[in-house]
């Protein structure tokens, strides 16, 4: 029923992901659950940039980009 | 202050908060209209915007606060909009309402600011901008249950479209009446934060009062929450040293009691918006592919997203360099118009040389960046409001991140190969301080089109016209190649350098907001540029003229004049003698005296050149024993490891005000007029023929490539110099950037004199 547990970069295009846990206790880590992306909360892969980096997705309705060193500190269970 | 305050009322004070990108300086202006006081807050690079509620009874100061997503005080930036919300800061009145003001279409992520200011204490009014969008966006918001459930007036506004202003301005002033009681504390999340907290913000409230510092409850909240945050310092360096001690025992107990820190703020805050807006912000039908998705499909996809990017960049580059030209050359004409103007009534003199030499094109000077600005911040206002600003900056952040700046930086950098005032004034699009910073210390080393002259001059006259691979390949060309680069390659350890040692500290995050894309609003467009016209003329514009007069004044004093101004009266006699009898021939032609009139004509046109050349002589003395050419005389030293004599330094100073000026300059010395351009082939030979006093020639491709390097690193553009200084609201930086780049432009253009000297 759990589905593994992996970093939210490593999601496809098009995934969705509930997050589990922001690793860490500084700046980047409060930034990102000032912006809202909070344990339990569901976010959805909505693109790449061309170059791979950064990452677009989608949480709390509205769109927010992040680099894949910021996307990697967000723990999400995968799910279909 | 403002003339009109009326003295028989107070002045109230009330503060407008957001989130970056909730249409808040759209908002600004609706109730303030354009004239907004700017000044900056003391200590920190935050700016300070107070404006005058205009159609008000009453005189209201609106303080626009900078935008933020939260009111952390980790840094002393962001603790400024806490201390002015508290009425902490010496000379800015403590706001009596503040207005809140929220994206309509992204409510939940932007009340987390809101329910942080919910905590303050201060009368608050929630204004949903954007309201318009609501509908299409496929939501339904229901404001009337929010105020409800909030106890505070929700107003609907469109502010693109000046909607709902009057109403706002009406709860403005109802507030400020005292209609409007402070929120109650029990409906604020701080009542859901964890008991333990409570307990253990109580206690080192307690203690605080026991040191004597009485702290509001969110002070007191913060510094527990934010490790190492700017109010801890403070307090350290009042004098309460062991706060830090009380801190960290604060949160071993919280942490054993298993409450985690910071995280449970988020979490508290996040839980109590989702009770506010349950049944009140309902989505229609889920947007997985919404029309402005589609559309962002194509922009950010790998190849299509690159070329859209590239075009852009492509049309809006072109357009501050080609469309620009038009009213720049119309600008020069219009200076040369007014200077003959000039000169046919005031007498050869120092009056004259001031009107023209100083005043007019001391305005020139100002007048001729404007049209690269207004078409810059035209197309920055329509990228911005239509959604793609923050697309491009998404597409160029990779290759930006390689050194060490973000996507934003892209756009005021390449903005700055054109002109680097423009460029500069563009990096407030960039929200990170010190990625802004980084980008403004930088811009000004992209190679912009006023170095153009100097490498062309250099290069014609003193670059052999080698040809390579039969012919299409020039050495001419690669050198002008070489130097148009040589700004940008030495830019990227610069801003290493920059980010390591003077913009130290935590790593720079890269979130940002994708909004839907929408139609850009040509009101909010307007107001944009408008705005940075008039921010540039009146502040950065005013320091420019000044230091054309000023470098005016030394090229001028204290040489005595008498002797050319009686040369030049005498030119201009034989001159307006010469037009006379020209038209006099014309008149003449098929006459019989036709070929004594021409003889005549020709014995005046030796006169002439005679005169021309003795005043062009004297100019050039004139300059000489000038401030600047004594000055010229006696840095000499200094300028020599460089390949350099006097001229070539006299010169190089007279061109502060904008580098190309040196081409003018160096005609003046040689002694060919102030007329001379970058293709004047007597101003080239004049340099192929400039000897030393031992005989050896002065322009050697060695000595002309240390004044490129020179020219393509130094900051000799005052016009640059002052924006810097406008745009920091410091003289720390404009000086730096003159230090370092100078530093920067000397060490290299010597390091070439050696190298290439030693080649021969």
């Amino acid at each position: 029923m759990s589905s593994p547990i992996i970093r939210l970069d490593e999601l496809s295009v098009g995934d969705s992901g509930t997050i589990v846990e922001i690793v860490g206790n500084d700046l980047i880590a409060s930034r990102l659950m000032e912006m809202g992306l909070i344990e339990e909360e569901p976010i959805t892969v909505i693109g790449k940039a061309p170059m791979g980096d950064p990452i677009e997705y989608s949480v709390r309705g509205y769109r927010i980009s992040l680099r894949k060193t910021e996307a990697s500190r967000v723990m999400v269970s995968r799910q279909n | 202050m403002a003339p009109s305050i009326d003295a028989s009322k107070a002045t109230r004070t009330v503060a407008l908060i957001g989130n970056p990108n909730t249409g808040k300086s759209s908002l600004f202006n609706a109730l303030c209209g354009m004239n907004a006081r700017v000044g900056n807050y003391p200590g920190v690079t935050v700016e300070q915007k107070v404006g005058r509620l205009v159609g008000s009874s009453m005189n209201v100061d609106v303080v626009d606060l900078p935008g933020t997503y939260s009111l952390a005080a980790r840094s002393a930036d962001e603790a400024v909009t806490v201390n002015v919300l508290s009425g902490e800061l010496a000379n800015q009145a403590a706001p009596e309402v503040a207005i809140v003001i929220l994206d309509a279409t992204n409510v939940e992520r932007n009340l987390y600011l809101f329910s942080q200011m919910y905590e303050l204490g201060l009368p608050l009014i929630l204004v949903l901008n954007m309201w318009d969008r609501v509908e299409s966006e496929g939501l339904h918001v229901d404001a009337d249950l929010i105020a409800k459930r909030l106890g505070v007036p929700v107003i609907c506004t469109s502010a693109n479209r000046r909607r709902g202003v009057n109403e706002l301005r009406v709860a403005i002033e109802s507030a400020l009446n005292g209609k409007q009681l402070p929120v109650e504390a029990s409906r604020s999340s701080r009542a859901l934060y964890p008991e333990a907290f409570l307990e253990e913000s109580k206690r080192l409230a307690a203690w605080l009062e026991t040191q004597g510092h009485r702290l509001p409850s969110y002070r007191v909240d913060r510094l527990i929450i934010d490790s190492d945050g700017h109010f801890q310092k403070m307090l350290c360096q009042s004098g309460v040293s062991e706060i830090s001690k009380h801190i960290e025992e604060s949160r071993e107990r919280l942490a054993a009691s298993g409450c985690r820190v910071p995280m449970f703020e988020t979490k508290v805050r996040y839980g109590w918006i989702r009770q506010l807006i349950d049944g009140a912000v309902t989505r229609k039908e889920s947007r997985s592919a919404s029309p402005s998705d589609r559309i962002d499909r194509w922009l950010t996809h790998r190849w299509v997203g690159m070329l859209v990017f590239v075009l852009i960049m492509f049309l809006v580059f072109q357009s501050i360099t080609l469309v620009a030209e038009w009213p720049m050359k119309r600008i020069e004409e219009l200076q040369g118009i007014a200077s003959s103007a000039v000169e046919a009534v005031v007498p050869s003199g120092a009056l004259r040389s001031l009107l023209v030499d100083g005043v007019i094109s001391g305005v020139g000077a100002v007048v001729v960046f404007i049209p690269q600005i207004a078409i810059l911040f035209f197309f920055i206002a329509v990228l911005e409001d239509c959604g793609y600003m923050a697309r491009a900056a998404f597409v160029m952040d990779k290759l930006m991140s390689s050194v060490g700046l973000s996507g934003k930086s892209f756009l005021p950098l390449m903005s700055s190969f054109a002109c680097a005032v423009p460029g500069i004034m563009a990096t407030r699009t960039i929200e990170n301080r010190k990625d802004r910073m980084v980008t403004l210390l930088i811009a000004p080393l992209m190679s912009c089109s006023a170095r153009m002259p100097v490498y062309i001059l250099m290069v014609s006259a003193f670059v052999p016209a080698t040809r390579y691979l039969g012919g299409w390949v020039t050495l001419q060309g690669m050198v002008l190649m070489m130097m148009q680069s040589l700004g940008a390659i030495v830019a990227i350890p610069v801003a290493w350098l920059l980010k390591k040692f003077f913009f130290p500290g935590e790593q720079a995050t890269f979130l940002m907001e994708l909004h839907s894309y929408k139609w850009p609003s040509m009101w909010v467009v307007y107001q944009r540029v408008w705005e940075r016209v008039i921010s540039f003329v009146g502040r950065a514009g005013t320091l420019i003229f000044c230091t054309t007069i000023l470098v005016w004044a030394a090229g001028y004093f204290p040489a005595d004049h008498s002797k050319l101004d009686t040369a030049v009266g005498n030119l201009e006699k034989l001159q307006s003698q010469q037009s006379e009898l020209v038209a006099k021939s014309e008149q003449a032609k098929g006459a019989e005296d036709e070929s004594a009139v021409q003889a005549k004509v020709q014995e005046l046109q030796v006169e002439v050149d005679q005169a021309l050349a003795s005043v062009n002589a004297l100019r050039s003395d004139m300059i000489e024993s000038s401030f600047l050419g004594m000055f010229g005389h006696r840095i000499e030293p200094l300028v020599r490891p460089l390949g350099w004599d006097w001229k070539i330094g006299v010169a190089t100073i007279a061109s502060f005000p904008a580098r190309e000026v040196i081409i003018a300059t160096l005609g003046t010395i040689y002694s060919l007029g102030s007329d001379e351009n970058e293709e004047s082939l007597s101003l080239q030979s004049q340099m192929q023929q400039a000897k030393w006093p031992d005989g050896r020639p002065v322009f050697t491709l060695a000595t002309s490539l240390s004044i490129m390097v020179f020219f393509a690193l130094c900051a000799q553009c005052s016009a640059t110099l002052m924006t810097i200084r406008r745009e920091t609201n410091s003289w720390r930086w404009p000086l730096f950037s003159f230090a370092y780049m100078t530093t920067l432009a000397y060490v290299g253009a010597w390091l070439t004199y050696q190298v290439f000297a030693l080649w021969g």
